[in-house]
């Protein structure tokens, strides 16, 4: 291992890649494109639901929760009915996406606190609906709180509690931050390392001294540089167009920034072994990102999701990521309370290379 | 020729550079290159000729470690590969046949570049580049990306690359293929003066006139080795004799000739004839007997041969033993 060497890659790269304009381009243009796209379009809190409310009940603490319910705004109760039958109809006509039906015998199901007191019946084929269904379920109750245990849901999400105008943009911003490290870092990294095949430098390159591992991390280091460019960029629009704050410390964001690009820059090579053209190496980057966008917690909450998905995600480096930035950013948390996330990621980054370096063989065979 | 045959006879005492021994490489159910067995001695210029896909650019790269063979052992510079690969890539370079510089660097950068990997810092690599710019001529190309240069250009580049670290062994794969005939002679003198100063050179070519300026050469076909040695010795050995036919009607006697045996070419130059043959010293009697059968009256001279007479009827000869 030459640091000369290695610095020679190192320049080479960063020329080719202030040649190279599309991939500038993309460097500057997917951070600002997807903040935007992500912090305007989709909002995955949903408020103002049209919903029905069934009161059989009908006592002073049915309706002070209607009413604390209604107060949350992920509701609008438009229709008051009176039978099963009519709600059916309003959520089967697209009417309404969810009903909040109180039986008979509320007060008494609270008293015993076994079984369910309430229902929220929801248009189950809309998956948004349904998590903001989910979401309405653990929301903390003041009327339901006088019997511990009886609202028989999870502990209150943090995502509300921190975020007490329900906001999607708050959570987002930081996700954001993961996903876009995600998909650029390490579409770009294992096409950088397949270009040299493809385009025949390889074969000159082997026949010069340069190791596999001067050669690799002079390449993708400059990637680290440009990682930590969109990081600053995501954080600056993220405070100007969405007032998304960092209550922790700044320091700790770029550190674990740091980490998860290690992460990210290791998965690009490791594709780079196994991709023999530049197009592979970006379908294998696509296909190990669609699963991460989905299971890792940024989509969908992690807490909601089954078990076996659960198992899945923990391999995936942006759900640990994703902890990480979320306590830092959101919650103030400090990196030392999350050792545990850092520490997965770094053996993460290990075993890649690891396995990167058994496959990367200095000849043409 | 004489010149040159002198020089390569002072150099067969010297040590050699390259010694492989039934050296093999298989892709699948295709045997590359098929027990070859080859010495190259230091500072001379050894030539491969030979067809498309026949293994010139296989043998290269084994050569060179970046490859390992299926079968044999090679030894060059002293070390065994390719265990001592490593070794070895440190001091020879080598030119790839397809250009393999980076086409959106400028040529000063590419030098650059490959300075450093071999080495080179500050003042060295300053000093190294700028004689390498006055030697193949690309001072005034320094600012200009590689890929928007011209063939010849690009193969100057891409030897100052090869060369950057004064390699004892170079190795160039067709490294003329896409260039002029001006160029060409040009880079061939740019190689004897490498060659010259101690340099080993081992360079591919489909090119006749390339292989006759080479000290020594490798004729191959199919992989395997068909003849060796210097460019006289192989003229010498012809195995048959090359003939010069006048008459009145070359055409029809061309197409006479290349149907009878014993013919291993004819090839019509201006109004006569030059016949290939097989007979190796009856060869003029037989003629004028295919002659008489044939119904032709026509004037028959022993003519000199030259490499491209030695090269068909090397490689036709394993033809024919083939079918
Ligand atoms: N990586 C490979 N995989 C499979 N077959 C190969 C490979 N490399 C070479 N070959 C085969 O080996 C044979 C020799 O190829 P090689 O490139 O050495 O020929 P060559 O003499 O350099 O030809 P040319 O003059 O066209 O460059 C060919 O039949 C080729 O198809
Ligand atoms: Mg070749």
């Amino acid at each position: 291992m030459s640091a000369g060497r290695l610095f020679a890659v190192f320049r080479k790269e960063l020329r080719q890649l202030s040649r190279d304009k599309l991939t500038f381009g993309m460097i500057i243009g997917i951070p600002t494109l997807q903040l935007l796209l992500f912090g305007f379009a989709i909002n995955l809190d949903i408020r103002h639901l049209p919903a029905a409310v069934l009161d059989e009940s009908n006592t002073w603490r049915s309706r002070e929760l209607v009413a604390e319910l209604a107060s949350s705004q992920v509701l609008d109760f438009r229709q008051h009915v009176s039978s099963p039958q009519q709600i059916d109809n309003l959520l089967r006509s697209g009417d309404i996406g969810a009903a909040v039906v109180i039986p008979r015998d509320f007060e008494a199901r609270l008293e015993r606190g076994t079984e369910a007191a309430w229902q929220v019946m929801v248009n189950g084929s809309d998956q948004s609906v349904q998590a903001a269904a989910r979401q309405l379920a653990s929301f903390p109750l003041s009327s339901l709180q006088y019997r511990p245990g009886i609202a028989a849901v999870r502990p209150v999400e943090i995502v509300n509690f921190y975020n007490p105008e329900r906001r999607a943009q708050i959570n987002t911003v930081p996700g954001l931050i993961g996903v876009i490290l995600t998909m650029t870092m390490t579409i770009f990294t294992g096409m950088a390392i397949v270009r040299e095949r493809e385009r025949g430098n390889m074969e000159m390159l082997i026949a010069t001294p340069l190791s596999p591992l001067e050669l690799t991390l002079g390449k993708v280091l400059p990637y680290v540089g440009i990682g930590l460019i969109q990081v600053t960029l995501i954080l600056i629009l993220g405070l100007l167009v969405f007032d998304v704050p960092v209550r922790g410390s700044l320091v700790d964001v770029y550190l674990a920034a740091l980490v998860y690009i290690a992460a990210t820059l290791s998965l690009g090579i490791f594709i780079s072994t196994l991709a023999k053209t530049q197009f592979q190496a970006m379908q294998m980057a696509f296909f190990l990102f669609l699963p991460q966008i989905l299971l890792s917690g940024f989509m969908f909450p992690y807490d909601g999701m089954p078990r076996f998905a659960q198992w899945i995600a923990e391999i995936f480096p942006l759900t640990h990521f994703l902890r990480l930035i979320r306590a830092v950013m959101l919650r103030g948390a400090g990196l030392g309370e999350l050792w545990i996330e850092l520490v997965t990621l770094i053996v993460f980054v290990m075993v890649m290379l690891a396995i990167a370096v058994r496959r990367f063989r200095k000849s043409l065979d | 020729m004489g010149a040159n045959d002198m020089r390569a006879s002072t150099r067969d005492s010297s040590e050699a550079v390259i010694v492989a021994l039934g050296l093999t490489r298989r892709f699948g159910n295709v045997t590359a290159v098929d027990h070859l067995d080859l010495r190259v001695r230091r500072a001379e210029v050894y030539g491969f000729l030979g067809p498309n896909g026949c293994g010139k650019s296989t043998t290269i790269r084994m050569l060179c470690g970046l490859l390992t063979a299926s079968e044999g052992s090679v030894r060059v510079l002293g070390h065994q590969l390719p265990v001592d690969a490593e070794a070895v890539k440190r001091r020879i370079g080598y030119m790839t046949q397809k250009f393999s510089l980076y086409e959106d660097l400028s040529v000063a950068e590419n030098l650059e570049f490959l300075a450093a990997v071999y080495g080179l810092v500050g003042r060295n690599a300053t000093a190294r580049i700028a004689e390498l710019f006055e030697q193949y001529h690309l001072g005034e190309l320094r600012r200009q990306l590689a890929g928007t240069l011209s063939g010849g250009q690009k193969q100057r580049l891409a030897l100052a690359g090869a060369v950057m670290h004064k390699p004892e062994l170079l190795l160039l794969d067709e490294p003329t293929s896409a260039v002029d005939p001006q160029s060409r002679r040009d880079f061939w003198e740019s190689l004897f003066k490498l060659a010259d100063a101690g340099t080993t050179l081992l360079v591919s070519t489909h090119y006749m006139d390339e292989a006759e300026r080479c000290h020594r050469l490798a004729i191959l076909d199919r992989g395997r080795l068909v003849a060796d040695g210097s460019p006289t010795e192989l003229m010498a050995d012809l195995p048959g004799m090359t003939l010069r036919v006048d008459s009145d009607q070359p055409r029809r006697l061309q197409e006479a000739l290349a149907a009878e045996p014993h013919v291993l070419g004819v090839a019509q130059i201006g109004a006569s004839l030059r016949v290939l043959t097989d007979r190796k010293d009856d060869g003029v009697a037989w003629l004028r007997d295919a002659l008489k059968n044939v119904g032709v009256t026509a004037d028959v001279e022993p003519t000199e041969p030259n490499l491209e007479d030695v090269f068909v009827a090397v490689t036709r000869g394993r033809k024919e033993d083939g079918q």
